[in-house]
């Protein structure tokens, strides 16, 4: 049965709690009063609708100090993952966000967008996107979060996307003091620590395997 | 407490997820490719921070007036049956999600994909790209006419045909609400074999299916289906009304 949308509470209602939601857990699992849709496997013909011409810009083209991040993409047979979409997500260099649901106001960095989308493809087999090295932004327990982009890899073979998230190798000081990181072993951390490139940042991801990423459940 | 309140007195809210029983699963053996792609260990709980809590503003400037139709491409008309497909985005809590980008892709009438690793020898047509995109109105309300998808074979195992599907691509305000999702059309006879449509958990699978709609069905024109997509709403308990402690 799917919802009616004339069963759908008026917006300005004042926004009641509902009782039996768990507290102090960090997550809050149901109950939900509308079922959440589920999610599904992007198939093999998501350049149909997922293709953006300027995709792989997170920082206008030819940004003052703008950098690549590539990486390939590893099956749990070690094979390149050719048909696969990543979305990066991350703060500015200054650690704000270009968007209205930051609660300290939405920030505006010169041809900053934050967001992109790149394919994996035959040949080389690689996403880069284009962007600006994220800033410091505060982890909202009075310290700050070691600069990071988050990602989403969307396949054929995957029901859902998988998130993972992007470090950077030379900010050793910051990632020590990462939240995040600090609840990981040293081989964990590693799947999600780029080095440095000569004109950016390489991070492999693997799905599986002796290797495999840290994927974070939201 | 609900939230996350710093020092400085930054108050971060959290988006609620569903019940695990309740989540389509990463992997599921009897959709063979998840087998050596879906994760295997454990996913690590990452609390929601301030990249978590925002997302990118991604709104009318990506799409145009003849994105919502797709059923006039390369200066003709597509063929099959014209479906006019509507309905609104919410959240959890019912609150409409405003200009959210949807992004659709389908197979057309004979169920072939225009790209080059469909090989399925029905006929591509000529009128029709399978592309849409718009963007959600300050009602969530989405709509767009395009003609309805044929099923279609795959080689996940003998026989296996996909149900009639159009697939849809969603942004709400934040990374959590992120959504790529099918849309199935009411008493498909493929469901029982399909093992994409049957990785949802059973109780969910209904939320997956559009249901005709012959109020909204265009005379003389085109069928109607209504599909609502609901994305995971935020806790926003006001601090004061809280009662910590009390864990249901
Ligand atoms: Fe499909």
């Amino acid at each position: 049965m799917t919802l009616n949308p004339l069963d759908v509470p008026a917006v300005t209602e004042p926004y009641q709690p509902l009782p039996g939601r768990s507290r102090n857990t960090g997550f809050l699992d149901g109950p939900v009063r509308y079922g959440l849709s589920p999610s599904a496997t992007v198939g093999p013909y998501l350049a149909i609708g997922l293709s953006w011409p300027d995709g792989i810009w997170a920082a206008d083209e030819g940004t003052e100090g703008g950098i690549w991040i590539r990486g390939r993409i590893f099956d749990g047979a070690d094979q390149l993952v050719p048909d696969a979409m990543v979305e990066t997500w991350q703060a500015d260099p200054d650690g704000g966000f270009p968007s209205p649901e930051d609660p300290r106001g939405a920030a505006s960095y010169p041809g900053f967008r934050g967001y992109a989308r790149a394919q994996t493809v035959e040949p080389p087999g690689e996403f880069a996107v284009f962007t600006l090295k994220p800033g410091r932004v505060p982890d909202g327990e009075g310290g700050l979060q070691a600069p990071h982009i988050d990602v989403s890899v969307f396949a054929r073979g995957l029901l859902d996307r998988v998130v993972t998230r992007i470090y950077f190798a030379d900010e050793a000081e910051a990632n020590a003091e990462d939240v995040v990181l600090r609840g990981l072993s040293e081989d964990q951390r590693r799947t999600l620590i780029a080095e440095k490139t000569d004109d950016g940042y390489r991070l492999d991801i693997h799905l599986q395997g002796d290797q495999e990423t840290v994927f974070f459940d939201l | 407490m609900t939230g996350t309140t710093s020092e400085s007195g930054l108050h971060l809210p959290r988006y609620l997820r569903e019940d695990a029983s309740l989540r389509t699963p990463v992997g599921f053996p009897d959709y063979k490719s998840t087998g050596l792609r879906a994760p295997l260990r454990t996913p690590v709980d990452l609390p929601h921070r301030l990249t978590e809590l925002t997302g990118p503003v991604l709104g009318e400037d990506r799409i145009t007036a003849q994105d919502a139709d797709l059923t006039l491409r390369n200066g003709g008309e597509a063929v099959g049956q014209r479906i006019l497909v509507y309905g609104r985005v919410l959240d959890s809590d019912g609150r409409p999600v405003p200009d959210a980008l949807v992004e659709v892709w389908q197979a057309n009438a004979g169920g072939r994909y225009r790209h080059v690793v469909d090989v399925f020898p029905a006929p591509l047509d000529p009128h029709f790209d399978g592309l849409g995109r718009v963007v959600t109105d300050s009602l969530g309300r989405y709509e767009f006419m395009t003609i309805k998808p044929g099923a279609y074979p795959w080689g996940n195992h003998h026989n296996a045909w996909r149900p009639a599907h159009i697939h849809f691509s969603l942004f709400g305000r934040a990374f959590t609400q992120r959504l790529v999702t099918q849309m199935y059309f009411p008493d498909d006879p493929l469901f029982g074999q399909d093992p994409i449509f049957n990785s949802i958990p059973p109780a969910a699978r209904h939320r997956a299916i559009s249901s005709f709609s012959l109020e909204r069905t265009v005379d003389n024109w085109a069928l109607a289906f209504e599909w609502n997509i609901v994305l995971r709403g935020k806790d926003e308990t006001p601090f004061e009304t809280e009662d910590d402690g009390d864990v249901a």
